[in-house]
């Protein structure tokens, strides 16, 4: 089912095994060994205090923590399983229960290809307001992610800006990963009360989340666990993502480096479980394989792809929703490296009921938003919707009766069968099925659609305006946070 | 017999071992064999030869780090031999390193840090989470010709114009040459704050820095 102009994922119908039930027993029993042997680093005093309290063994100095297996599996139980992300608009809320795939946008890239001129640039809180308002009119994305760093704004209430942003130009749910202080946590947690109605409806309500990166191999960044603890103790769901890499991150061994990424995420979920029972958290990666010549992040590729149907199995184990890096491509302009990995990274992540899928948008490892890459995303995302349903195997889908009535030989365009099951077929819109010589005339393809889309989407939708008494308590908050 | 000595010390670089490469350090110093030509004839020779290899796509990120690593294990033994001869290895430059203030990412930077070294510059690396102040001074006390700093996030980044601004301010530029580097680090960024040089990675990191200090 989904929500008002919303398409998710529900009701697979294709099944993909990555790992063996065996296989996930002895990632975790690796993950348990790492975090009580060889430990995980929580530089926040707040963070080592939680932990010393709950019995772990605290190097202060060296803040790595480690924690016995009991303690860690006793935490990540009092996870709630499933919880909702809301919206500003209620009928938009979105189900994290492992029986939906909600699509967001990517972030937090440095740079844009301008939707007029296609030149690269730095980008700005313009952008950010844009972004969310394509993807408001979008029935493809379900939530944002803050697509842009808005680096026109100062940088201590920057993240705050960029919330404002998306709220003001849309109705859907909100998450960042670019509020990672106290000061910015607490303010951030103000304005989404103040959007909810109050924190006990922020509760129920949450149309925030956080994600914060974790720092592979085995450790976290101070401000991030700080913030993390602050929305978890308002209910406000968070999520830890790794990233580890093989080769320089993490091991370059595709099991390895799922158990270290997987010892970050569950020791800071855990963390927060201590801290706060039964806080809705959620479980986030996007790990890859370094590339060999350079080091980079290659963001896509067979491992990414292996990675990300594996995550979800891992994160099904611990009964908590996951958030799964999708999408990301080395490609520099969209192309066929980016179409290939934006495919097959989607598919394998969908394939295993990822409850939240990031992200459309980006070229050049999560640096640079299209905005035709972005539809064509959507448009990818909406074929494994597609496949997501399987075939349908019935008495009605036999087409038994259409089948006698055309006999040998004929065809099927003038049966009532036909017209009646017509739209469950896909329509693309920005694939290429024209006579050739259409083509030849106009020698035009999807990226051309893609971004035509996108202008006209930017031009004519008018998302429903947030209340203007909002905005202005949005920039009181905003100010007092702002350096003088 | 020190031919066979310099073929196995190359070697040892290849492979990346920096048990072996430490312990035939020793033995040329037990051999009485100029540390200066050690380093030439033998481990250079290895360094050189996995640096090809790389640049012809035969070789991987991590055979030049296990190399530069290996290397690192020979000069330790025996640069204190040559300072006890009063001689020192002729370097490219000296270069301090450090993450910005505020970010803890450090992996870039210690791998730049790495091809630095093993390419014959002197790298003192200042660790994740440095103020101006602490980069400028500590550049000024070893009188460094070269900074190299790195960020991950854009809520950081902006902390080394604030280097570059400090240096301006004290005059102290372009005596001290600035590159700096990490994943949202663009071209445009790079003019806006007046950095002298920057890489998109850390084998084209080495090639900037001979750049900036005259020895491309």
């Amino acid at each position: 089912m989904s929500s008002k102009n919303i398409k998710t994922i529900s009701n697979p119908k294709l099944k993909l095994e990555v790992l063996t039930q065996d296989d996930v027993r002895k990632i975790h029993e690796a993950t348990l060994q790492i975090i009580e042997k060889v430990g995980v680093r929580f530089p926040s005093k707040r963070a080592l205090e939680i932990w010393q309290a709950a019995g772990a063994d605290v190097d202060h100095e060296k803040k790595i923590v480690r924690v016995k297996p009991h303690i860690i599996e006793e935490a990540i139980k009092k996870a709630p399983p499933a919880y909702k992300l809301a919206a500003r608009d209620p009928q938009q809320d979105l189900q994290l229960d492992g029986n939906h795939v909600n699509l967001g946008t990517d972030g937090c890239g440095v740079e844009i290809l301008d939707i007029n001129t296609g030149v690269k640039r730095t980008s700005c809180l313009q952008d950010v307001r844009d972004i969310a308002r394509v993807a408001d009119a979008t029935e493809e994305v379900a939530f944002h992610w803050v697509s842009l760093s808005a680096q026109d704004t100062p940088v201590e209430a920057r993240g705050l800006h960029e919330l404002k942003a998306v709220w003001e130009n849309s109705t859907k749910h909100v998450q960042t990963e670019s509020v990672y202080n106290v000061e910015e946590a607490k303010a951030a947690i103000e304005m989404a009360a103040l959007l909810a109605g109050g924190r006990d409806k922020l509760r129920e309500r949450p149309v925030l989340s956080l994600m914060q990166c974790t720092a592979p191999p085995l450790g976290h960044d101070g401000g991030s666990l700080d913030a993390a603890l602050l929305a978890a103790e308002v209910g406000i769901p968070t999520g830890f993502m790794t990233m580890a890499a093989c080769a320089t991150t993490g091991p370059i061994t595709l099991a390895g480096d799922l158990a270290v990424g997987n010892a970050e995420v569950i020791a800071a979920t855990a963390l927060l479980q201590i801290a706060y029972p039964g806080a809705p958290v959620f479980y986030a990666a996007a790990q890859t394989a370094s590339d060999l010549r350079n080091g980079s992040y290659t963001g896509g590729g067979p491992e990414d792809f292996l990675f990300g149907a594996a995550t979800n199995i891992l994160a099904d184990f611990y009964n908590i929703p996951l958030s799964m890096g999708a999408f990301a491509t080395g490609a520099k302009e969209p192309n066929w490296q980016a179409g290939l990995e934006g495919a097959l990274s989607s598919f394998m992540a969908s394939v295993v009921m990822s409850d939240m899928l990031l992200g459309c948008g980006f070229l050049h490892g999560s640096r640079i938003w299209s905005f035709a890459e972005m539809m064509m995303d959507c448009e990818i995302f909406s074929i494994v919707h597609k496949m997501m349903e399987g075939i349908v195997v019935n008495d009605e889908t036999l087409a038994m009766e259409a089948i006698a009535a055309v006999g040998p030989g004929g065809h099927y365009l003038g049966q009532k069968h036909t017209r009646k099951h017509m739209r469950e077929l896909f329509m693309p819109q920005f694939m290429d099925r024209r006579p050739y010589s259409e083509w030849e005339t106009k020698k035009d393809d999807a990226r051309d659609w893609a971004l035509a889309k996108a202008r006209k989407t930017l031009k004519e939708h008018q998302p429903d305006p947030l209340d203007a008494q909002l905005s202005k308590e949005f920039d009181r908050i905003i100010k007092s946070v702002e350096k003088k | 017999m020190s031919e066979e000595l310099y073929k196995e010390m190359a070697q040892s670089i290849i492979d990346g071992d920096s048990d072996i490469s430490a312990e035939l350090a020793r033995k040329a110093v037990e051999l009485k064999i100029h540390p200066l030509e050690a380093i030439t004839n033998g481990f250079v020779v290895g360094v050189t030869y996995i640096g090809d290899q790389f640049g012809k796509g035969d070789a991987f990120l991590p055979e030049l780090v296990m190399a530069g690593e290996a290397m690192k294990a020979a000069i330790a033994v025996l640069e204190p031999e040559l300072l006890k001869l009063g001689e020192s290895r002729e370097m490219l430059g000296r270069v301090v390193l450090a993450t910005v203030e505020g970010d803890i990412h450090e992996i870039g930077k210690t791998l730049v840090g790495t091809m630095l070294s093993a390419s014959g510059f002197e790298v003192i690396d200042l660790g994740v989470d440095q103020p101006a102040d602490k980069i400028i001074g500590k550049a000024l006390e070893v009188n460094a010709n070269l900074i190299g700093m790195s960020a991950l996030l854009t809520t950081t980044m902006v902390r080394q114009r604030e280097v570059i601004e400090e240096l301006d301010k004290e005059g102290l530029r372009p005596r001290i040459k600035v590159m700096v580097g990490g994943a949202p680090i663009t071209k445009d960024w790079v003019d806006k704050i007046k950095a002298d040089g920057y890489s998109e990675d850390a084998i084209g990191a080495v090639k900037v820095a001979k750049e900036l200090v005259g020895k491309a």
